[in-house]
C-alpha cells in the first residue's frame, strides 16, 4: 500500500499551478486535502508521474457572500464551512449536510474544490450544489469559465474538467430567511458514504402553498441529481402531509440506482421515497408549514 | 528516486530529513523517525489507527505524503506521558477503564480525543460517540472508551485544561 514513485510540485500561486497543469496535462493530477485522491494512490488505481500540491497555493481558502451566493475558494475545508458564521446565515443547508462528510479527521483535512472534483455521487457537496443549482468557477492557464453544477458531473467520479482546469471556485445559491431546507441521508454507520441523501428547500407563500421548491438526491444515480419533476409536482400545491406520499413516490420512480453490496437497487429506490418525505417535512415544518 | 528535503517539528523537536516524495506521513514517522507508536491498520483512510495532531488538529497520517507537512508541527501519541513516566489524563483513564485490550487502536483514539477533548472538553456521551466513529476498536465493544473519555474529561477540567 504505497503510492508509486512520482515528482512532486508545490506551487505558491494559482497562475503557478495553472501553468504546470498546461505544461504537463494528463501526466500530472492535483492533490489538495488528499482525503480520496491518497487512498487511490496507496492501492495504485492511479500512478500520476507529476503530483500538483495545491495546498499552499495562496488566496484560495476563503468563504463570501457575493449577489445572491456564497462564493467559496476550492481550497477551504469541510471544517471550516461547519464552523462559518456566514454558512450558518445563508446557506444552512450546506452546513446541515457537511456534518455528514465522514469523520471529524475527514473534514480538517478535505476541501471543497477535491470533493465536487471527485464527484462521487454519494457526497454531501455535489448533492447540494446540485439542488441549490449552483456553479463551479475553473481556471486554465488563458482564463477563467462558470459552469452549471448539471454540465459539471458526467458520471460517476467524471466531470467535464479537462487536464489542465482547476477548479477554483464553488458558488452556492443563498437561501432566504423565510425559506425551510433539510438535509437528510442514511448510511451503514456514521461518517460512511451516504448509500442515498435528499438536499430539499421549500418556500411557502402567504397561502401555504408551495412557491419555490428545490429537490436532489444523491447516491441514486451516477451523478447527484435534481428531482424536477417532483419540484414542478410541488409547485403551488397546499404543504401539507398527503403531498409527501406522492412526491416521495414520484422521487422513487425517477431514479435509477444501481446495486451493491452496501444495497440493492430497490433498497436504495426505497430509500429515495423516505428520504424525499422526510426531507419535504423537514423543510415545509422550517418554513413555517403545517405539515407535522 | 524522488527526494526532497523537508523540516517539521515532531513532538516539539525540529527535524530535517530528506524523504522520497512518495513517502506517506506515516512511514515517515514509523519507519525514518522510528516513533513507532502510531499504528498502521488499513492505510486507506477507514480506521483511524494512525491518527496524529497535524499543527494541532487530528489527521489520518496515512492520508498525508511527508512532503506535504513539510513546515508543519506533528504530534504522535508518544508526546503525551511525562518525562517522568507518568500517564496523560487520557492515558491514564483508558487504563483505569479498560478502554483498551491489545492496543492497536489506543494511540489513534488517543489523539483524535486529545484534539476533541481541547475543543469540547465537556462533551456528552452522544458527542463522545460521534467523535470517535472515525476510529474502530475490534477488542472493546467502545463502551469502556466512552467511559474513558468521560474520567479523562473531568481529570482534565479538574487540572484546569
Ligand atoms: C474514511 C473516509 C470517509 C469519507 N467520507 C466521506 C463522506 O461521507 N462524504 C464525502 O463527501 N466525502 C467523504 N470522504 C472524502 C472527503 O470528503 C474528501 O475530502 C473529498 O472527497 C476530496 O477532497 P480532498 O481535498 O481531500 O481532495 P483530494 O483527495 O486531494 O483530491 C480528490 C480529487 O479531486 C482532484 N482535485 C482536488 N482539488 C481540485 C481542484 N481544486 N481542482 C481540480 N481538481 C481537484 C484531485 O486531482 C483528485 O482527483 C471520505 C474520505 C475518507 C478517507
Ligand atoms: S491506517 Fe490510516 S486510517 Fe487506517
Ligand atoms: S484494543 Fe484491540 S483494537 Fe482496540
Amino acid at each position: 500500500m504505497k503510492p508509486a514513485s512520482f515528482e512532486y510540485l508545490r506551487p505558491a500561486s494559482l497562475e503557478e499551478a495553472l501553468q504546470y497543469l498546461a505544461d504537463l496535462g494528463e501526466d500530472a493530477k492535483i492533490i489538495a486535502g488528499g482525503q480520496s485522491l491518497i487512498p487511490v494512490l496507496n492501492m495504485r488505481l492511479s500512478t500520476p508521474k507529476y503530483l500538483i500540491d495545491i495546498g499552499r497555493v495562496e488566496g484560495l481558502s476563503y468563504i463570501r457572500e457575493e449577489d445572491g451566493y456564497l462564493a467559496i475558494g476550492a481550497l477551504t475545508r469541510h471544517v471550516e464551512l461547519e464552523q462559518s458564521p456566514l454558512v450558518a446565515k445563508h446557506c444552512p443547508l450546506l452546513l446541515e449536510a457537511v456534518k455528514w462528510i465522514g469523520h471529524a479527521q475527514i473534514r480538517q483535512r478535505g476541501t471543497v474544490g477535491g470533493s465536487i472534483a471527485h464527484a462521487d455521487p454519494s457526497a454531501e457537496l455535489p448533492c447540494v450544489l446540485a439542488a441549490l443549482r449552483g456553479e463551479i468557477v475553473i481556471a486554465h492557464a488563458d482564463g477563467e469559465e462558470t459552469l452549471a453544477a448539471e454540465e459539471f458531473f458526467l458520471t460517476y467520479l467524471l466531470t467535464s474538467l479537462q487536464p489542465d482546469q482547476m477548479i477554483k471556485e464553488v458558488r452556492f445559491p443563498v437561501i432566504s430567511n423565510a425559506a425551510g431546507y433539510a438535509f437528510t441521508e442514511v448510511a451503514r454507520r456514521h461518517g460512511d458514504f451516504a448509500l442515498v441523501e435528499v438536499a430539499a428547500v421549500v418556500e411557502l407563500n402567504e397561502n401555504q402553498e408551495i412557491a419555490l421548491a428545490r429537490l436532489a438526491a444523491g447516491g441514486a444515480n451516477p451523478v447527484p441529481c435534481v428531482l424536477e419533476s417532483v419540484e414542478d409536482f410541488l409547485i403551488g400545491k397546499a404543504a401539507d402531509n398527503s403531498l409527501l406520499e406522492e412526491a416521495g413516490e414520484m422521487a422513487s420512480e425517477s431514479v435509477d440506482p444501481d446495486g451493491d453490496l452496501h444495497g440493492s437497487a430497490s433498497y436504495r429506490r426505497s430509500l429515495v421515497k423516505t428520504l424525499t418525505k422526510r426531507a419535504l417535512q423537514t423543510a415545509i415544518q422550517r418554513a413555517g408549514g403545517i405539515s407535522r | 528516486m524522488k527526494t526532497m528535503e523537508i523540516t517539521v517539528t515532531v513532538n516539539g523537536k525540529k527535524r530535517t530529513e530528506t524523504v522520497e516524495t512518495r513517502m506517506l506521513l506515516s512511514d515517515f514517522i514509523r519507519e525514518q523517525l522510528r516513533l513507532t507508536g502510531t499504528h498502521l491498520g488499513c492505510e486507506h483512510g477507514v480506521c483511524g489507527a494512525c491518527t496524529v495532531l497535524v499543527n494541532g488538529k487530528a489527521a489520518r497520517s496515512c492520508l498525508m505524503l511527508a512532503v506535504q507537512a513539510d513546515g508543519f508541527a506533528i504530534d504522535t501519541v508518544e508526546s503525551l506521558a511525562r518525562e517522568d513516566g507518568s500517564l496523560h489524563p487520557l492515558q491514564q483513564a483508558f487504563s483505569d477503564n479498560h478502554a483498551l485490550q491489545c492496543g492497536f487502536c489506543t494511540p489513534g483514539f488517543m489523539m483524535t480525543l486529545v484534539d476533541f477533548l481541547q475543543e469540547n472538553p465537556n462533551p456528552s456521551e452522544g458527542e463522545i460517540r460521534e467523535a470517535i466513529s472515525g476510529n474502530l476498536c475490534r477488542c472493546t465493544g467502545y463502551a469502556n472508551i466512552v467511559k474513558a473519555v468521560e474520567q479523562a474529561s473531568q481529570a482534565l477540567a479538574k487540572q484546569g485544561g
